[in-house]
């Protein structure tokens, strides 16, 4: 059943309006510790919400291209954990031009979630 | 928040620091003051004023691990180099001995003061908040001194007698790599990028020195005081050992300890060049231009799988904590990095 409004972005929208509007003012200059921890919460709402409209694209993306890359079906842990048993073996390397596409990808992916501003 | 909890806490803390100091001094002594540093979630730093009868004040720091309750989860993840309050005490005062700018070591905190297990140092005026130190106008001439200070201050460091110093554990480039797989199968949590950049380091692994030298381990921005002269003091030597000096040289100057100022590699402030020279011109060894490389590379490997093994302690139970269970999701930073090193 679908859940009434807030959806999940918007729920993540109206904490980050608390905790930055109305928390952190109270808690700047009283104490830093704990207004340093409301900074952190409120960039990890930023990452749930940029989870929530990239995540599953950027999943089944990256299962798509295990699959080609390994030659075979599977699921994300599966292929993944199979993939560094390979990198740690030595049977693939950074010359292997499918391999380091991939990678690029999938990290390009995962830092737009995390963290779109870092270079 | 247990608000209650916390305020009886702070006042066992309180009663503690008072009788250690004033076993410390001989004299009696009231606390005032007592402020928590932000940063460091299992290792805690405390700041304080130690007040004496003829009103004269001086201003110390607490470092410690707190009391553990005895039903706490081991903690499974330290990091296999970590030293005891007791010995960084010892490496503290050795390197300061040694000409190495670090804070005045008092004294070690006792079992029956229930500080836990700490020790207490005069306070060094200065910064350790990187954003500060890389972009506020008033430090624009430390900016301008640091990287060369950052080179003597290691070469000094490096040259600090291993006699001095309590014995030490020995982290080697292949025990660093063996210990990160370690760490990646422990979390159970596959990662391509950080196998792949440990295959590929290891692979180019430089040759251990013939004798393990003095490494601080932990040598970057944000782990030392500055203020508008520069460097007043060197921090957080938990993981001191003995290994390849070369580790240090190339830990300073991952990304990651940049703090935005990508462009320059030295902890943000300048040139590796301008390091290295000023390293070997205080008397520093000839730096192997490509191993101080593979060790910048190594650490940008390493601090991605710190991330992990952060993330972790809260996740396995072992420490309950936002800030920890939030740097699981700055591992990827360094694979971005690693990416870019690799090719």
């Amino acid at each position: 059943m679908a859940q009434d409004r807030p959806t999940a972005p918007e729920l993540l929208d109206a904490i980050s309006g608390f905790l930055r509007n109305e928390a952190l003012p109270a808690l700047e200059g009283v104490d830093a510790r704990l207004a340093f921890q409301v900074k952190v919460a409120l960039n990890s709402l930023a990452i749930l919400g940029r989870e929530w409209q990239r995540g599953p694209t950027a999943d089944a993306a990256e299962l798509l291209r295990l699959k080609a890359l390994l030659g075979h079906d599977g699921d994300l842990p599966t292929l993944n954990a199979e993939l560094c048993r390979q990198l740690r073996a030595g049977e693939r390397d950074e010359r292997d031009k499918a391999l380091m596409d991939h990678l690029r990808a999938t990290i390009a992916e995962k830092i737009a979630i995390a963290n779109p501003r870092w270079r | 928040m247990d608000g209650a909890r916390d305020g009886d806490a702070r006042r066992e803390l309180v009663h503690g620091l008072t009788k250690a100091c004033s076993r410390h001094f001989d004299r009696a002594v009231r606390i005032d003051g007592l402020f928590r540093h932000s940063g460091g979630a299992s290792r805690q730093t405390w700041g304080f004023d130690a007040i004496f009868d003829d009103g004269t004040i001086e201003k110390l720091v607490l470092r410690r691990d707190p009391p553990r309750a005895a039903d706490a989860p081991p903690q499974s993840f330290e990091n296999s180099l970590a030293i005891d309050r007791a010995t960084e005490f010892a490496v503290m005062r050795a390197a300061g001995l040694h000409g190495v700018p670090a804070p005045q070591m008092l004294f070690i905190a006792e079992p029956a003061d229930g500080v836990g297990d700490g020790y207490v140092m005069k306070s060094v005026d200065g910064t350790a908040i990187a954003r500060e130190l890389l972009r506020a106008p008033r430090f624009e001439r430390a900016r301008q001194r640091i990287p060369a200070q950052l080179g003597t201050i290691l070469a000094t460091l490096h040259a600090v007698p291993l006699a001095a110093l309590p014995p030490l554990n020995v982290g080697t480039a292949e025990s660093v790599i063996a210990t990160m797989r370690r760490a990646l199968d422990i979390t159970g949590e596959p990662h391509p990028v950080f196998e792949l950049a440990l295959s590929w380091l290891e692979r180019r692994m430089p040759p251990a020195p013939a004798t393990p030298g003095f490494v601080h381990g932990d040598f970057r921005t944000g782990n030392y005081l500055a203020d508008e002269n520069g460097i007043t003091a060197i921090l957080d030597w938990e993981i001191a050992h003995l290994g390849d000096p070369l580790e240090d040289l190339g830990w300073l100057c991952v990304k990651s300890w940049r703090f935005g100022a990508v462009d320059k590699p030295a902890g943000g402030f300048g040139s590796r060049e301008e390091l290295w020279d000023a390293y070997e011109a205080a008397g520093g060894a000839k730096i192997n231009r490509d191993h101080a490389r593979w060790w910048e590379i190594l650490g940008t490997a390493r601090w991605g799988v710190i991330c992990m093994t952060q993330a972790w302690k809260h996740l396995s139970g072992a420490e309950e904590s936002m800030e920890l269970a939030s740097i699981g999701r700055r591992a990827v930073e360094t694979e971005v990095d690693l990416l870019e090193l690799l090719s």
